[in-house]
């Protein structure tokens, strides 16, 4: 269905696309990546260090005098160990119209919203691709229709979204998966249209001298699924995904002020079990120019809180998150972000580093980390307690 | 909305400014702000400008490496301008985009479009000192130069590089200033700034900004070719290249909202 959907609006987006376009200009990288696990695996089919290589090309074009144009990103990984993890998709495919007073964007594409950086609750429009990355970043390409309304009192977007984009996890021999792995070919729906429900969604943003407001809706398939014990075809236990039809508001709220940008975010869904609200909420405080040097440091804090307590289908039920984000604005642009999330009930903590800087003009070397530290067997994050690592990234740019 | 009306402070300021310029005996400070008001009126009525810059960052062994920056500016009538800057290199940040709409003596609003997650974030505007880029200029070096924005005191006229030039000193009005002073040299002709001395917290010379090939655009707005700024602290330098000045493009505020930050390109 997705490939029928995406044909369609692949095809509506031709017919937008003039004979006469300009020469267009392409981008992006190529990058190899190197993963170091402190400890053996948990499970014996699991795999040691890795090596994987990614591309994301991208070609943009435009015309009309900038007020149209159609950009196109193939993204394509491949994995030494995981063949979940080896795959490809359309990261973008769109054609954008731009008015005075409104936008019209047709095709694949990926929408952020929101302010805080532990979690991104309001975040719903695209399906998170968690092969990639296990603090949940990347993305995968949402079909969409996306009209945008600009008028004085704000931005509202509307979306039409059909195709739904099943979540990614870790096969078998992965690492960073749960315990036991995730089967997603036996993928199950609560509506009958399983993949093909069309889903809705809005957002008005808006800002008003120091205040960036959001407030949205969306109507359609989680994205996040519940986990279901079964069998996979060797009779092995495994989880199977089930995406429940939902409705959730969600509402994000940032103050600038000076040093200090304050932050909040909360969502109410129903639909997934009893209906729920949660919400993260904080400040980063940035200190300018540390010790006379030109490099900032930033300091964030924020409280993540789930009502489903233990419940939840997420790890961050009632956590703390604590961060320092070290910027030298140095030629090389180099960066630090060092963060621990704590569990207020229980020993269990979650330490990640993330910290980049450019080589030459076009290369960039990216060290990342993360240590799961006092994670108990009962905790959904149990699969993962021995697969605390360090990634080494070096991507060429183009 | 870029037409002909000037709010009370500017109306103050220029009936200020007109006052002191036939009166015979007029302090350095307000020989200072008319020199500033002037500067302020001969570059008034360009409504929009979009233009190219390469900046040349140069470390102390001079090592080279380079930014490539389109930017598209809105004038704002009685207030600072709207600015979009869009980066094409290097090549791992290309699409970044960053809207400021500066305003005198209040903050800036600033925010930051981040291809990669798609993201606009609003940023803190409180980080006018710190460098563009990892470059040696500043925010506040690149943000539109409001006359609010200072304290004036003519010091003297005198010739530099064959030009006579007004010597200013002026004083950041404003909180989050990286310097005490700058000294400036105003070109007495073009009205436009062929020098500036920039004097740290500590009242020690940090850096002088030079100006060369001024060109001359709709018969009245000049632009300079060069820019060049040494850091004398960290020996480091950065030269910016301008090229392909537009004037009067036709952009409005919806150029420079957070809708066209996400399709910058």
């Amino acid at each position: 269905m997705l490939a029928r959907t995406s044909l369609l609006i692949f095809s509506a987006t031709l017919f937008c696309f003039p004979a006469f376009s300009y020469a267009g200009e392409w981008s992006g990288y190529v990058s190899g990546e190197f993963r170091a696990f402190a400890n053996s695996p948990a499970d014996a089919r699991q795999h040691d260090n890795n090596l994987s290589f990614s591309a994301q090309p991208e070609y943009y074009t435009d015309w009309d005098n900038g007020k149209q144009s159609f950009t196109v990103v193939p993204f394509v990984r491949w994995d030494e160990n995981d063949n979940e993890r080896s795959h490809a998709d359309i990261r973008e495919l769109t054609w954008l119209k731009a008015a005075d007073d409104w936008e019209l964007r047709a095709g694949i594409r990926k929408v952020f919203w929101g302010v805080t950086e532990s979690q991104h609750l309001v975040d719903i429009i695209n399906q998170t691709d968690l092969v990639e990355a296990t603090d949940g970043e990347e993305k995968l390409g949402q079909p969409m229709i996306n009209l945008a309304l600009i008028r004085d009192w704000g931005t509202l977007d509307l979306f039409v979204l059909p195709g739904f984009r099943e979540r990614t996890f870790p096969g078998e021999k992965g690492r960073l998966r749960f315990s036991p792995r995730i089967d997603t070919d036996q993928a199950m729906y609560e509506s009958g249209d399983k993949g093909q429900h069309i889903d809705y969604a809005a957002r008005w943003a808006h800002y008003l001298g120091d205040w960036d407001i959001g407030l949205s809706y969306f109507n359609g398939t989680s994205r996040d699924p519940r986990f279901i014990p079964g069998s996979d075809n060797k009779g092995q236990d495994v989880f199977i995904p089930f995406y429940d039809l939902i409705e959730q508001w969600g509402l994000d709220l940032q103050a600038t002020l000076g040093d200090w940008l304050w932050k909040f975010e909360a969502i109410n869904r129903s639909g997934q079990g009893k209906s729920y609200t949660a919400l993260t909420t904080g400040f980063e405080y940035t200190v300018v120019g540390i010790a006379g040097s030109s490099a900032d440091l930033g300091m964030i804090s924020e409280i993540l809180y789930d009502e489903r307590g233990d419940e939840a289908l997420t790890p961050f039920a009632d956590d703390i998150l604590l961060a320092g984000r070290l910027t030298l604005n140095d030629e090389q642009s180099t960066e630090f972000l060092l963060g621990m999330i704590f569990d207020s009930d229980d020993a269990a903590r979650l330490l990640s580093l993330e910290s980049s800087r450019r080589l030459g003009a076009n290369w960039k070397i990216t060290l990342e980390g993360q240590a799961f530290i006092n994670i108990t067997n009962t905790e959904l994050l149990s699969g993962v307690r021995r697969d605390s690592y360090l990634q080494l990234e070096l991507a060429r740019y183009f | 909305m870029h037409n002909f009306s000037l709010n009370i402070k500017h109306i103050g300021l220029l009936v200020l400014a007109s006052m002191p310029l036939l009166a015979a005996a007029e302090t350095p400070e307000e020989k200072g702000l008319a020199i500033a008001i002037e500067v302020d009126k001969r570059d008034t009525g360009w409504q929009d400008q979009t233009a190219t810059l390469e900046m040349v960052l140069r470390n102390r062994h001079g090592q080279e490496s380079k930014r490539n920056i389109r930017t598209k500016t809105l004038e704002v009538d009685g207030d600072g301008d709207k600015a979009l800057s869009i980066f094409d290199s290097p090549r791992d940040i290309k699409g970044t985009a960053f809207l400021s709409y500066t305003h005198a003596l209040v903050p800036d609003e600033q925010w930051l479009y981040l291809p990669a997650l798609k993201r606009v974030k609003r940023i803190s505007s409180n980080n006018k000192s710190g460098p563009f880029m990892g470059s040696e200029f500043s925010f506040e070096d690149l943000s539109s130069q409001e006359v609010e924005k200072y304290s004036y005191k003519y010091l003297r006229t005198e010739k530099i590089d064959g030009r006579e030039a007004f010597v200013v000193e002026r004083k950041p009005a404003y909180k989050y200033s990286g310097y005490t002073r700058l000294v400036t040299w105003v070109d007495t002709e073009m009205y436009q700034p062929l020098k500036i001395e920039f004097y740290d917290r500590k009242k020690a010379l940090l850096k002088t900004l030079t100006y060369s090939g001024y060109q001359q655009y709709e018969g009245q707005f000049w632009r300079s070719t060069n820019m060049s700024v040494v850091n004398h602290l960290t020996k480091k330098s950065t030269d910016l290249h301008w090229k392909d000045y537009r004037f009067k493009t036709g952009l409005t505020d919806r150029d420079f909202d957070r809708n066209s930050l996400k399709r910058a390109r």
